[in-house]
């Protein structure tokens, strides 16, 4: 075991701030350079016109410093705690709601959390609470992402409780079917995460953590990375195009995450992303 | 593809004169409005009273702006998900209103509305809000500014770039797109 670091949640705080204002502000490279391909091979002009808007929109974003879209989303933060790390100074998940109130703040981003969901729905008016994940990991670092997640996209997402006896296809077709009943709601090309096996709430959050991964990246276990070619392609053969209008690019990739499940079960879970995939990591 | 000038309120003829496909850029008055303020716009009707502004001819843009930077007339404005706003639509159409500027989906009900009382339903680009906001030129909060991005607001825009989805005629852009790019495999 190493020596003790002491980790002043201060730190967190400027942190998540910072993480809240930038990952608003500046579209990351991955998706950037995926919008541009993408009118390389639309066959749709209106497709080629919006996806050049989109690029434009982020080159305006990151000059102007001011947020890619309206909607900066509810904080979503996943904190990868070193088990070498002692967290001195204060609470560390008040921490975080800080920078986060800190950030929506200083950074003139939307406030869009609201209270008491089935009544009141009173606005918070500081993007608090955040949602916290948070694990223990060997190490003496604490890493925080943040993902900023937009409702449009996350209205779209879809759980189901398949049968076992349901298989691959199964699980395909309703990736399939959540994409084509979303349409044009989500603000395609869209991000696909989809989580397959563990449990009720864990095979949800295997399909947000899929959508960390780089726009173009291949998954190291090959099964894996052919499931999700396949389920790209099917998905972009929808015709659903640029924010529905018709064309190619229905989805700028696919990502899968899986984990053993119960003999009895096959949970799976779809976390559409619009092409605002707004996600950035630091280590401290 | 030329975009066809149009200008705020709309009239009857404009309207009818508007095809799904057709891209336009709008000039004049848009009123801002989203989930809680149609809940109240519908509740006034609905008790008789006036709303907060005048329906004839008017188009509102389902949009709830980021906070606008000192200097700035507004934050990030792009369109939000339309489909919200379908139980309140129809209503606001049978008194007047001629456009709704948004994203997504509407239902059969606010499509039979549109062509009944000759109405129109614009798609912006969603998730381009920083683009989108460089063509607002005026921005007052109008009405329940306790509501802050929901608030209602009378935005003045300049060749506002939006795209002609449903038109009063049964056209369907989201239909005939994705009719035209549907492949198997």
């Amino acid at each position: 075991m190493g020596a003790i670091r002491e980790v002043d949640v201060a730190e967190v705080t400027a942190a998540v701030k910072d993480l809240c204002i930038t990952t608003n502000y500046d579209l990351p490279a991955d998706v950037y350079d995926a919008l541009k391909a993408a009118q390389e091979t639309e066959e749709s002009p209106v497709g080629r016109e919006v996806l050049a808007q989109l690029v434009e929109n982020a080159d305006i974003a990151a000059a102007d410093r001011v947020p890619i879209c309206q909607d900066t989303g509810f904080a979503v933060i996943f904190a990868e705690v070193g088990q070498d790390v002692h967290l001195t100074g204060g609470d560390f998940e008040a921490a975080i709601h800080e920078g986060v109130r800190r950030g929506y703040g200083d950074g003139y981003l939307r406030k869009s959390v609201a209270e008491e969901p089935a009544h009141a729905r009173r606005n918070t008016t500081d993007n608090t609470p955040a949602i916290i994940h948070t694990s223990i990991v060997p190490g003496d670092k604490v890493t925080l992402t943040l993902m900023a997640k937009g409702g449009g996209a996350e209205n779209m997402s879809s759980l189901s409780m398949l049968k076992p006896s349901q298989g691959w296809a199964g699980i395909a077709d309703a990736v399939v079917d959540t994409v084509s009943r979303a349409g044009s709601n989500p603000c395609p090309p869209v991000i696909i995460g989809v989580g397959i096996g563990g449990t009720i709430e864990m095979v949800t959050l295997l399909a947000k953590k899929a959508l960390l991964r780089d726009v173009g990246s291949t998954h190291p276990d090959p099964r894996i990375a052919a499931m999700e070619d396949e389920l790209l392609e099917r998905v972009n053969a929808l015709g659903i195009g640029p924010q529905g209008l018709g064309g190619r690019t229905t989805a700028l990739d696919v990502f899968i995450e899986e984990m053993p499940c119960h003999i009895a079960s096959m949970p799976m879970a779809v976390n559409v992303q619009c092409h605002a995939q707004r996600h950035k990591t630091v280590t401290l | 593809m030329a975009a066809k000038k149009i200008t705020t309120p709309l009239t009857d003829d404009v309207v009818r004169s508007l095809r799904a496909g057709d891209a336009v850029e709008i000039t004049g008055a848009l009123y801002q409005a989203r989930d809680a303020a149609h809940k109240r716009l519908v509740a006034l009707i609905e008790a008789g009273e006036e709303v907060p502004f005048d329906l004839q001819g008017a188009v509102v843009y389902y949009m709830g702006p980021s906070p606008a930077k000192p200097g700035n007339v507004i934050g990030s404005a792009g369109p939000t998900t339309s489909g919200r706003m379908d139980a309140y639509a129809p209503l606001l159409m049978r008194h007047g209103l001629k456009g709704m500027i948004g994203k997504g989906l509407r239902t059969a009900e606010v499509k039979q509305a549109m062509r009944d009382e000759v109405a129109v339903y614009f798609a912006a680009t969603g998730g381009a809000g920083a683009l989108l906001a460089r063509r607002i030129v005026g921005n007052e909060v109008i009405a329940y500014p306790e509501l802050g991005a929901e608030a209602v607001a009378r935005l003045e825009v300049v060749d506002f770039p939006a795209i002609v989805v449903n038109d009063c005629h049964g056209g369907d852009l989201y239909e005939e797109g994705r009719g035209a790019y549907a492949r198997d495999v």
